[in-house]
C-alpha cells in the first residue's frame, strides 16, 4: 500500500548535476525541495577518498559505483526489425548510479557547442541547400540560440571553476584558444591545465599543418578555486583515475565539490537516497503533475506530493519515466510520429594510434580526464561540407586520461595477445605509444529512437527501455574521414607507425565508446518533433520539466556536460523569473 | 501552486513584522536576540545537545578524567528541563555553580569562566532560553563513579580552585582588548579546553592558554608562543579561522570544528577581532624548542617514505598544501604541539573539517589506520613534525598503538 | 508561520541530521562523515583456495603460466598470484555476475553486436569450462591433464581455443579462453591487494607507479623517465600473501 507524505514545493527525481544545481538554486529561493535518488548517498570523505579510490580493478573494471544492470538496463537492437535483448552487462555506455551522478565519475571535459550547432537544420539548408541533409534524418533547431544560453554557459563553467584559454572574448578572437568558438563574455574562471610530451608534439604537428590547436576546457581544475556558492576545490594532481572514478583530490567538479556542501546547508532541502521514483502522478485529465510514487529499499511504496516535478535523472531514465507515467505522446516509428523516445543519438569515436621511438616517455599514467589538446577545425561547420558529403564533425583532441593498465596496454600492431612475445610487446610500448582521437557528432535518424520493451522487464514489473539504434551511412563517412585527419596528424608529430581507428560498425554495446546518449525527449519549437519547449518544460504537463541530454534534438561532436549545465540554468532562469510568477505553460502554441 | 506563493510571500515580509508569538513578550524581542546571540558566544548548545538529537534538549556525555557527566535539558520544561528555574536561579548557575537545589554543579559546566558573565548578558540568555520550544527530556545526572557522585565533593573543590568574581577590565588596555578578554576570559571559556589540568581536573592558572588533552584530543597552545601558539598568525588568519572553520593555514576539525559550527562562526566580526587582539596581545608562553631529528634517523627516513607514499598528493612533498583546503604542515602549530595526539589521531581515524555557511566545503582526510601500521603512523607523525623548519619530540610507535586502541572503531 | 516553526527559528542553528529513516536514507543539515569510515576492498581470507578445486587451480596455474610466462622480463603469472585473483573474485560478487542483468529468455542467436548474452556465470564458467578442457587434453594426449602438458603442447592448444580451432565437449573454447585471458590480466595489474601483481611484478613490467596520486612533477618535467617505485593501496610491497 501506498503512503502518502506531506507534500514538498519541488520535487527532484536524481540527484546529479542537474537535480544539485536546482535544488540548491530553488532552496535557496525559499521553496522546500526533496530530491529523490535511487542510488545511494556518495561523498568524498567516505566513498572515494585517497585511501580507496585509486583501484582500477574496483571502479573501472568491476565497475562498482555506476548503475548495476540487475537494478536497470536498457534493451538494445541495431534495427527496427531485430529482435532486441537486454544489454547484460554495461559496455559501449555506462549510466550513472548515486548522488552526484554521471557529474561524480565523468572525465570533465567542458565544451559549449558551437552557434551553428543550435540552428543547424536551418543553417546548413542555408548555406548547402536543403536536399543536403541524408536520408532519414529528423535534424531539428533547439528553439534556443547560443547567444540566449551564454549567460547560462558562463553561470555552469564559474559553478565547475572550469579550467580553459578563451578563444573568443565578447567577438575578439584570442591567441591561444579556440578560434571557432561562439563569443564568451569573460575568460574561463581557472587557467588551462598543464599539458604532456605528447600534447606539445600534437600542438607543434597540427599548428604545422594549419590546424589551430588550444587546450581542451577541463574541470579537473588547475588551481584551487571558490565557486559563487562558497564551495573550494583543489587543484588537479594528474592522478590519472577521473573516468569511473570519484576524485579524491577535491579538483574534479562534481556536484559533490561544487553543489552538495553547500546544498545541505539549506534548511528546505532534504535528499531521500535509495529510493527509487516509479512514476510521476497525474491528475485524472493527464494534464498536472501530482508528485511522484516511489519505492525505498524494504519495499514500501510512499507518494510524494508536489506542486513542480523535475525529471534529473540520466538521459535514458528521463525518457522511461515519461514513457512509464504517460507524459507526452509516445514516438511511433511506424506511423512516424510522437514525441517521446524520438531523435536518440550517440557519438562516434574514430582516430589514430601512433608508436614512437625508443627513449620516448609519454608516461600515459600521468594524466587527467581532461587534460588535451585540441583542434576544432573539422567540427561542426567550420569547414565546408560541399565537397566531403556528409553533415557533422568532430572536435580532434590529443589526450591521455589515464594509464591504468588492466585497460591500458598498447602493443604494436600485430602483437600476440599473451606469451612472453606479449610481455616484450606491452613493456616496450606502454610508455611509446599515443592517441589522437575524433569525438563526433550524430545527427537524429528515423530508425534511431527509444520505447518500451514488450519483453524484458525491471524487478517491480515495468518494462525496460528499448535503444534501437545504429551508425548510419552519414556519420560512418564522417568518422572515416575523420580518423584519416587524425592519422595524418599523428605522422606529423614523428611516430614510427600508426593505426587508424575506424569506426565500428554496427553499433555493438561491448566495446567502450562513449556515455554521451542524447535525445528521447528533445526540446524545441513544435509540439509535434518536440517533447519539451525550450525552456525544457514539457509541453504536456507544464509543471514537469525535464533536464539533461535527452533534451537535445541531435549530437554535436562535443562531450554534453556543458551544454546540460548551460540548459539547467536557462531553464532555471524560466522556472524562477516566469514559471513560478505565473505557472503554467511558458510557450503558447 | 498555493504552498508555493506562501513561501514566497513569506519570504517578502520584513522580519519585524512576523507576529511574535513564542513565551517571551514581544518588547522582549530585542533581549532574546541578544540572549541568543551570547549563548551562541557561550556554545552552550554544543554540549546540551546529543549530535542528531533534539536542541538544547541536553543528554550529551561530557568525558572527564573522573567519569562521564550528561548534560541537563535546558528547554524550559517544567519536569525535566529549567522551566521552574527564575533568571535568579539561573544567574547563581552561571555565577557560582550552585542549582537552585542548592547541590552543586560540576566544573565541566564551565562556571569557573561563566562568574565572569555580567547579570545583564546571564538574564539576556535566560530569556531566549525561555523562548525554546520545552521538551520533555529526563537525563540521568549521576552517572559520576563513587565518591565522585557525591556533589559536595564541590565544596571544597570550589574552596581551592575557585573565585566567583566579574570581569575586571584593564585600564592600560584598548576597549577592543578587553572585550576580547570578557569574551575569551568568560563566556568563551577557551580556556576550559585550552588551560592544562592539575590533579583535580581546574585549570592551572599559571600556565593559562597553553595547551591541554582532553578526550584523545590535544588543545593547542593559543598564546602569542611562535612555534606551537598563534605567533605566526595575524588578528586576521585568527579572525577568519573563527569565521569560516579555515584560513591559509589550519582547517578546525575534531572539537574545534564544533565550536567554530556552533558558536564562533555565527558571532559579529567586531567580537571576533577583539578575541584575536585579545589573544595576539596577551603574550607568549610556552616551552623551550627541541632539537630537531636528524634527517638520518631511521624514523626521520621510513617517516619520508610513508609521507610521499600516502601524504604528499594533498599535503604536497614540501609540506606546504592547498590554501584552505589541506592544511600546510611545514610550520603548523598543531602539528608540533609537545604532546601529538591530535595529529596521531586525525592520521588513524581522520578528521573533516568545519562546514559554515561561508567555508560550506568541509573537507575530510580519510582516515589511514587500515593501511598504516603503529610504527608507521609514529614515523610519519616524527617526520611531519621534524621537517621544513619544523620541530617537536619524536612519537614511539607505543603512542600510536595505545590511540589506535582508543579511537579505532569509534564514530567519536 | 505557526507558533512551534518561530520558536524553532529562535533557537535554529545547523542542525546535524544523518538519520537511517524507514525509507532509504535521509539527509539534511550537513554532509555526512564519520571518524574511522573507510571502505576498503575485501580482504583475502584464510589461506587455500575458496572457489577452486586443487585440479582447477592447478589447470588455472598452468594457463597463467603460459598467458604470462616467467622470462628474463620477470615472474609469471602463477609467482604474480593471478590464479589467487581469480580464485578470490569468483568468491565474491563477480563470480555470480551478481550485479547483471541475468533475466531471461536468454535467445540462442543473439547478434554479435548484443554482447554477453550467456546465462552462464564465470563461476559456471570456470567450472564447466575447465572440466572440457582437461576432458578434452586427456583424450586427445594421452589421458593428460592440461597442466601435464608441456609448454609447447600447452601454447598450442591455447592458439587453438583463441582462434576458434579448438572445440572443446559440450563447452565453448573461446568463452573459457576470454574469460581466463581476461581474469589474467585484470590479477597480473589490479591492485596488489586483490591476490595478483604480487611484488608489484606487472606494474613494474611497464613503469606503471600505482597509486601515488600526484604526478605534477611529470608534468611540469615532460618526456624524463618516472623515478619513484610503485605504490599500492597497502603501500610499497604486498604485507598480505595469506593464501595458498
Amino acid at each position: 500500500m501506498t503512503q502518502r507524505l506531506p507534500a514538498k514545493d519541488v520535487v527532484v527525481v536524481g540527484l546529479g548535476w542537474t537535480g544539485s544545481i536546482l535544488s540548491y538554486e530553488l532552496a535557496r529561493s525559499g521553496l522546500e525541495v526533496v530530491a529523490i535518488e535511487r542510488g545511494p548517498w556518495r561523498d568524498t570523505a567516505a566513498d572515494f577518498n585517497i585511501t580507496t579510490a585509486p583501484d582500477e580493478l574496483r571502479y573501472g573494471i568491476r565497475l562498482e559505483m555506476f548503475l548495476r544492470p540487475a537494478q536497470e538496463t536498457v534493451t538494445m537492437r541495431n534495427t527496427p526489425e531485430q529482435r532486441a535483448l537486454p544489454i547484460r552487462r554495461f559496455g559501449s555506455f555506462l549510466p550513472p548510479n548515486g548522488v552526484g551522478g554521471a557529474g561524480m565519475h565523468w572525465n570533465g571535459q567542458t565544451w559549449r557547442f558551437l552557434p551553428t550547432d543550435f540552428v543547424i537544420r536551418s543553417h546548413y539548408a542555408q548555406r548547402y541547400g536543403a536536399g543536403f541533409l541524408p536520408e532519414g534524418n529528423q535534424i531539428q533547431d533547439w528553439g534556443v540560440t547560443y547567444d540566449e544560453l551564454e549567460p547560462f554557459y558562463d553561470a555552469f563553467e564559474y559553478c565547475a571553476g572550469i579550467s580553459g584559454e578563451a578563444g573568443n572574448l565578447q567577438g575578439k578572437i584570442q591567441p591561444g584558444g579556440n578560434p571557432f568558438e561562439g563569443p564568451r563574455s569573460r575568460p574561463y574562471p581557472t587557467p588551462p591545465q598543464l599539458q604532456g610530451y605528447a600534447q606539445q608534439l600534437f600542438a607543434q604537428a597540427s599548428a604545422g599543418k594549419g590546424l589551430h590547436p588550444f587546450p581542451r576546457p577541463s574541470a579537473n581544475i588547475s588551481t584551487a578555486y571558490t565557486n559563487p556558492y562558497g564551495v573550494r576545490m583543489a587543484p588537479c594532481t594528474y592522478c590519472g583515475f577521473c573516468e569511473r572514478f570519484g576524485c579524491a583530490n577535491y579538483s574534479k567538479a562534481s556536484p559533490q565539490t561544487c553543489v552538495l556542501p553547500a546544498l545541505v546547508r539549506q534548511p528546505g532541502f532534504e535528499a531521500r537516497t535509495e529510493c527509487e521514483v516509479l512514476k510521476v502522478n497525474l491528475t485524472p485529465d493527464g494534464k498536472h503533475a501530482t508528485g511522484v510514487t516511489y519505492i525505498d529499499t524494504q519495499g514500501q511504496q510512499w507518494e510524494q506530493p508536489a506542486d513542480l516535478v523535475l525529471l534529473c535523472a540520466f538521459s535514458f531514465f528521463n525518457v522511461r519515466l515519461l514513457l512509464l507515467s504517460g507524459i507526452g505522446k509516445p514516438y511511433d516509428h511506424a506511423a512516424g510520429e510522437g514525441v517521446v523516445g524520438r531523435n536518440y543519438a550517440y557519438q562516434t569515436g574514430s582516430g589514430s594510434t601512433g608508436y614512437f621511438g625508443e627513449g620516448t616517455h609519454f608516461n600515459p599514467f600521468a594524466a587527467s580526464g581532461s587534460l588535451g589538446v585540441a583542434v576544432d577545425d573539422y567540427n561542426s561547420d567550420n569547414f565546408d561540407h560541399g565537397s566531403v558529403g556528409f553533415v557533422g564533425g568532430a572536435s580532434i583532441t590529443c589526450a591521455y586520461t589515464n594509464g591504468r593498465p588492466i585497460a591500458y596496454r598498447p602493443t604494436l600492431p600485430g602483437t600476440p595477445n599473451w606469451g612472453s612475445a606479449w610481455k616484450r610487446g606491452v613493456k616496450t610500448m606502454y610508455n611509446r605509444a599515443m592517441g589522437v582521437g575524433a569525438q563526433g557528432s550524430v545527427m537524429s535518424y528515423r530508425d534511431n529512437y527509444l520505447d518500451l520493451d514488450p519483453t524484458y522487464k525491471d524487478d517491480y514489473g515495468r518494462p525496460l527501455l528499448r535503444m534501437t539504434f545504429n551508425y548510419q551511412p552519414n556519420e560512418q563517412k564522417m568518422a572515416n574521414w575523420m580518423a584519416d585527419r587524425c592519422d595524418e596528424i599523428v605522422k606529423a608529430m614523428g611516430a614510427q607507425q600508426t593505426r587508424i581507428g575506424h569506426l565500428g560498425v554496427p553499433w555493438s554495446v561491448v566495446p567502450y565508446q562513449t556515455t554521451h546518449n542524447t535525445g528521447g525527449a528533445v526540446m524545441g519549437t513544435d509540439p509535434k518533433t518536440s517533447a519539451l519547449n525550450r525552456y525544457l518544460q514539457s509541453w504536456d504537463v507544464s509543471n514537469v520539466f525535464v533536464m539533461g541530454a535527452s533534451a537535445f534534438p541531435q549530437n554535436a561532436g562535443y562531450n554534453p556536460t556543458g551544454t546540460v549545465g548551460a540548459l539547467t540554468y536557462w531553464s532555471l532562469n524560466a522556472i524562477r523569473e516566469q514559471y513560478l510568477k505565473a505557472p503554467g505553460p511558458l510557450v503558447q502554441i | 501552486m498555493r504552498r508555493l506563493f506562501l513561501v514566497l510571500a513569506a519570504a517578502l515580509l520584513p522580519i519585524a513584522a512576523l507576529p511574535f508569538t513564542a513565551g517571551a513578550a514581544p518588547d522582549d524581542y530585542t533581549q532574546v536576540e541578544r540572549g541568543r546571540y551570547l549563548a551562541i558566544g557561550g556554545d552552550c548548545v554544543a554540549c546540551h545537545t546529543i549530535p542528531g538529537g533534539t536542541q538544547w534538549a541536553g543528554g550529551r556525555g561530557i568525558q572527564t578524567p573522573f567519569g562521564d557527566i550528561v548534560t541537563p535539558n535546558l528547554t524550559p520544561d517544567e519536569e525535566t528541563g529549567i522551566g521552574h528555574w527564575s533568571a535568579d536561579d539561573f544567574y547563581r548557575a552561571m555565577h557560582t555553580g550552585v542549582m537552585p537545589s542548592g547541590a552543586h554543579l560540576y566544573p565541566a559546566f564551565p562556571y569557573t569562566y561563566y562568574t565572569k558573565v555580567t547579570r545583564a548578558d546571564s538574564d539576556a540568555i535566560y530569556a531566549f532560553l525561555r523562548t525554546l520550544p520545552a521538551v520533555h527530556n529526563a537525563v540521568d545526572r549521576d552517572t559520576l563513579p563513587f565518591p565522585f557522585k557525591v556533589r559536595a565533593l564541590m565544596l571544597g573543590w570550589n574552596e581551592m580552585f575557585f573565585r566567583a568574581g566579574t570581569f575586571e577590565a584593564d585600564p592600560q588596555r584598548s576597549a577592543e582588548y578587553n572585550r576580547g578578554a570578557y569574551l575569551v576570559e568568560g563566556l568563551g571559556h577557551c580556556g576550559a579546553c585550552h588551560t592544562p589540568m592539575n590533579w583535580a581536573g581546574a585549570n592551572d592558572a599559571a600556565r593559562y592558554l597553553q595547551g591541554n588533552v582532553l578526550q584523545a584530543w590535544t588543545d593547542p597552545n593559543i598564546t602569542d608562543e611562535q612555534r606551537i601558539g598563534l605567533g605566526s598568525w595575524s588578528v586576521d588568519d585568527i579572525v577568519e579561522y573563527l569565521k569560516t572553520g579555515r584560513n591559509a593555514r589550519a582547517q578546525a576539525s575534531g572539537p574545534m570544528a564544533e565550536v567554530v559550527v556552533y558558536s564562533t562562526s555565527g558571532m559579529s566580526d567586531a567580537d571576533l577581532h577583539a578575541i584575536a587582539t585579545y589573544l595576539k596581545q596577551r603574550g607568549a608562553a610556552g616551552p623551550a624548542a627541541p632539537s630537531p631529528r636528524p634527517a638520518d634517523d631511521a624514523q626521520m627516513q621510513s617517516g619520508a617514505v610513508v609521507y610521499t607514499d600516502n601524504c604528499s598528493a594533498c599535503h604536497k612533498r614540501d609540506g606546504t598544501g592547498v590554501e584552505a583546503m589541506f592544511p600546510p604542515l611545514r610550520g603548523d602549530q598543531v602539528v608540533q604541539q609537545t604532546d601529538p595526539t591530535t595529529v596521531l589521531r586525525i592520521v588513524l581515524q581522520g578528521a573533516q573539517g568545519a562546514a559554515t555557511d561561508a567555508a560550506p566545503t568541509a573537507p575530510a582526510m580519510p582516515a589511514f589506520s587500515w593501511r598504516l601500521s603503529d610504527q608507521q603512523v609514529a614515523d610519519v607523525v616524527t617526520y611531519i613534525r621534524n621537517s621544513w623548519g619544523n620541530t617537536a619530540q619524536a612519537v614511539p610507535a607505543s603512542d600510536a598503538a595505545r590511540l589506535r586502541k582508543r579511537v579505532a572503531d569509534t564514530a567519536e | 508561520m505557526t507558533i512551534s516553526t518561530r520558536r524553532q527559528l529562535l533557537a535554529s542553528a545547523a542542525i546535524i541530521v544523518f538519520s537511517r529513516a524507514a525509507f532509504g536514507h535521509t539527509i539534511l543539515g550537513k554532509l555526512p562523515w564519520r571518524p574511522n569510515e573507510v571502505y576498503p576492498p575485501e580482504p583475502l581470507g584464510s589461506p587455500g583456495w575458496h572457489f577452486f578445486t586443487p585440479g582447477e587451480a592447478a589447470t588455472v596455474d598452468a594457463m597463467v603460466d603460459r598467458f604470462i610466462p616467467a622470462d628474463e622480463l620477470g615472474p609469471g603469472g602463477k609467482q604474480a598470484g593471478c590464479t589467487v585473483f581469480i580464485d578470490r573474485q569468483l568468491s565474491g560478487p563477480y563470480g555470480t555476475y551478481e550485479w547483471l542483468y541475468m533475466k531471461g529468455p536468454f535467445p540462442a542467436d543473439p547478434l554479435p553486436s548484443q554482447g554477453l548474452q550467456s546465462p552462464l556465470t564465470p563461476r559456471q564458467q570456470y567450472r564447466l569450462g575447465l572440466a572440457a578442457l582437461n576432458a578434452y587434453c586427456r583424450g586427445k594426449y594421452d589421458n593428460r591433464a592440461f597442466a601435464q602438458l608441456d609448454a609447447d603442447a600447452q601454447d598450442k592448444l591455447l592458439d587453438g581455443m583463441e582462434k576458434g580451432e579448438v572445440q572443446l565437449p559440450e563447452f565453448s573454447a573461446r568463452m573459457l579462453f576470454g574469460t581466463v585471458l581476461a581474469n589474467t590480466m585484470e590479477g597480473f595489474f589490479a591492485d596488489p591487494i586483490y591476490g595478483g601483481n604480487r611484488d608489484m611484478a606487472g606494474w613494474k613490467l611497464i613503469g606503471f607507479p600505482g597509486t601515488r596520486y600526484d604526478y605534477r612533477d611529470v608534468m611540469q618535467n615532460p618526456n624524463k623517465p618516472y623515478s619513484l617505485p610503485p605504490v599500492g593501496l597497502k603501500g610499497r610491497v604486498s604485507a598480505d600473501r595469506s593464501p595458498t
